[in-house]
């Protein structure tokens, strides 16, 4: 994976848990452009463990002179949103690779209409200066439990294609409303809470859209859970993973080297065969099908986890 | 660096030829004796000063002449491009790709300059001065697709990304190994690869989509694919078999080594930035047998691999009716001796 060292240049919270930052290259070179729905993966040396996080760009996809990532302090989580929020100052240097994009647009679409819950919001901000620059028609919904917590109002631009649902008022998502009545020819892409993506995707099937018009993104970061131990089939060695760890971060911690992109169950770079297993797969991906989940023959390390006796993995050591 | 650009043709009286510093950097796609299918997909690195590797996008002796040919093909079939109306911003991004790749590897064929969005463009061995405002479509004399590769060596397909496939889309094809791109547009990755033989049962195009998915950004990959092709051709296509297909039996013992050419794609794929697109430019080299049996090693290596390959990969590339002929010609060039690993020439 291409990575870059960049400059923060900007640390601005945004509300009571989101925090923006802007990121540019040292020496002020323009940074590659992207497409919208494009994200990063940010490397985070957090008191001797490297973390890898995967943040939507928000920024202006034509725009080259920055990036931009708006991230929300997960509190239960791995700890790598915290150490954004509470050890990334301006002037700090992080490394950043090269935007890869799992959320793009379908531009063979004649209209766009973009679902955000949350800090789901965040590939969409990039998107809709996308849409804006290319003239295509698009409605963007935002979803939020309360004013307060509502980022996306700070993030989103006054335009009259951008309706606002805040629930404490009242005032809920009610996707089957937004889906119903859109001309033929209309995608719609929705980020945010599984509950939200569901529906939408509910909404969708009870309306009669194929499925190829509905595009989701779930932003998947790797939970926490029990430890575990797999064993590496190559040499017998065997790797304990922390409650705080993903399987794909205990095994960069010891040396091994596994391919990976995206880190949140997405892409299926890192998808890893498994040589025995006796136990259970976590499976927390999106990337193997249901059948695959269920022969326990593959696993992807980035956000799956085990329970059991003895996970075998094939994977050989670096000589 | 000065190219001299040969004055040629690619039909008719098939003029072209290759100079001694053509074919001492001819990408000879065999680096073993045999051949079997395989996703053979390395970075696309700058790697030997001199060699096809060596920029991002090969300017030769054949540039002006190739071009030539492109129009003269254009003329008779304007279908050999195409763009459905989605691609038009991963044609911008492929002007923009071609253009700074051509200025900063080519600083003396090609300028480039740029203020905000009005960019001035000029290419010396075209004779071209353009001022244009990038993503203006209307201040380009035809579509940005269209218009850059008019300008650059090779097919072009544009392959638009969704639904955990690749679509190809938009695409120039002048001087292809007899696919259509009038037939092609608008297919997927699994469509237009269904007439290739044997990869399918191998899981080749599996494993091949889901890399070429992911591709990223700034980290570019080549693959060399080869067939054969009587006369130095570029337009061997199914709109026009009737006009090359009967070539390949004008083929004998006498002109074997000067009609018979083994023809070489250098394929690269290219994530594009704006449209997370993917551009798959198809460069085609010629050479005559007679030329290669002036490189020892690849005399006898292309003997080898002719003479054993399987009879339905001789078939699917158009040649087996000549197969005797060709492996006859290429036995006497070929003592047996041990070749070297990998694809250049030995000195």
């Amino acid at each position: 994976m291409t990575a870059r060292m960049l400059c923060v240049t900007g640390v601005q919270p945004i509300s009571p848990l989101v925090t923006r930052f802007r990121l540019e290259h040292p020496d002020g070179q323009a940074l590659p452009l992207f497409s919208g729905g494009a994200h990063v993966v940010v490397e985070m040396p957090d008191d001797g463990t490297l973390r890898r996080n995967a943040y939507s760009l928000i920024s202006d996809p034509m725009d080259g002179s920055g990036y931009e990532i708006a991230v929300r302090r997960e509190d239960a989580g791995r700890g790598g949103s915290r150490f954004m929020h509470h050890c990334v100052r301006p002037g700090d240097r992080l490394r950043v690779t090269m935007p890869t994009n799992l959320f793009a647009l379908d531009l063979t679409a004649r209209r766009h209409v973009l679902i955000g819950g949350g800090i789901g919001i965040t590939p969409f901000l990039a998107q809709l200066r996308q849409l804006q620059r290319l003239q295509r028609p698009f409605e963007l919904h935002y979803a939020a439990r309360s004013r307060d917590e509502a980022a996306g109002l700070r993030l989103l631009p006054a335009l009259p294609q951008i309706h606002v649902h805040i629930s404490s008022e009242g005032n809920r998502i009610d996707p089957g409303a937004i889906l119903s009545g859109q001309p033929l020819g209309t995608h719609v892409y929705t980020c945010g809470p599984v509950g939200l993506i569901e529906a939408v995707a509910n909404a969708g099937a009870r309306l009669g859209w194929p499925k190829a018009a509905l595009h989701s993104e779930a932003f998947l970061a790797p939970t926490p859970g029990k430890p575990f131990q797999v064993t590496l089939a190559g040499s017998g060695r065997t790797i304990a993973v922390g409650a705080h760890q993903s399987l794909l971060e205990a095994l960069e911690a010891n040396g091994i080297a596994v391919d990976w992109s995206c880190r949140g169950g997405a892409c299926g770079r890192c998808e890893t065969r498994v040589a025995a297993c006796h136990g259970r797969i976590e499976h927390h991906d999106h990337w193997l099908s249901g059948d695959q989940k269920a022969a326990q023959a593959t696993i992807m390390p980035c956000v799956s986890r085990f329970q059991g006796s003895a996970l075998v993995l094939d994977l050989q050591e670096a000589q | 660096m000065t190219i001299r650009f040969n004055d040629e043709t690619f039909r008719d009286d098939y003029t072209f030829r290759n100079s001694p510093a053509a074919i001492r950097r001819f990408p000879f796609p065999f680096d073993q004796d045999s051949y079997m299918y395989s996703v053979n997909i390395e970075p696309h690195r700058r790697i030997r000063a001199g060699s096809v590797f060596e920029h991002r996008f090969d300017v030769d002796e054949h540039y002006v002449a190739e071009m030539r040919d492109r129009a003269i093909t254009l003329t008779e079939d304007p279908l050999r491009c195409q763009s459905l109306p989605h691609m038009d911003l991963a044609g911008w991004d492929f002007v923009e790709l071609v253009m700074v790749s051509k200025a900063e590897d080519y600083p003396d064929l090609f300028e480039l300059h740029r203020d905000g969005d009005r960019w001035h463009w000029i290419n010396r061995p075209l004779g071209i001065d353009q001022r244009f405002t990038f993503l203006d479509p209307t201040t380009l004399p035809c579509g940005p697709m269209e218009y850059i590769t008019r300008q650059t060596q090779g097919d072009h397909a544009l392959l638009d990304q969704r639904e955990g496939n690749l679509w190809m889309d938009a695409g120039m094809v002048t001087s292809q190994a007899d696919w259509s791109l009038d037939f092609d547009i608008g297919m997927n990755f699994y469509e237009w690869h269904a007439p290739v033989p044997k990869a399918h049962e191998m899981g080749v195009f599996q494993r091949a989509l889901k890399f070429l998915l992911n591709l990223q950004q700034g980290a570019p990959v080549r693959r060399l694919n080869w067939t054969m092709t009587v006369n130095p051709r570029l337009d061997t296509s199914p709109e026009n078999y009737h006009k090359w297909g009967p070539e390949k039996r004008t083929i004998n013992a006498e002109n074997v080594g000067a009609k018979q050419h083994l023809r070489v794609e250098l394929q690269t794929l290219w994530r594009l930035p704006r449209s997370n697109a993917i551009v798959f430019p198809i460069r085609c080299y010629l050479m005559s047998l007679e030329d290669i049996v002036t490189v020892p090693k690849w005399g006898r290596r292309l003997h080898r691999v002719l003479r054993d390959l399987p009879d339905e990969l001789a078939e699917y590339k158009g040649f087996a009716v000549n197969r005797p002929l060709i492996v006859d010609y290429l036995a006497k060039h070929d003592d047996g001796a041990v070749t070297s690993a990998g694809i250049f020439p030995d000195d």
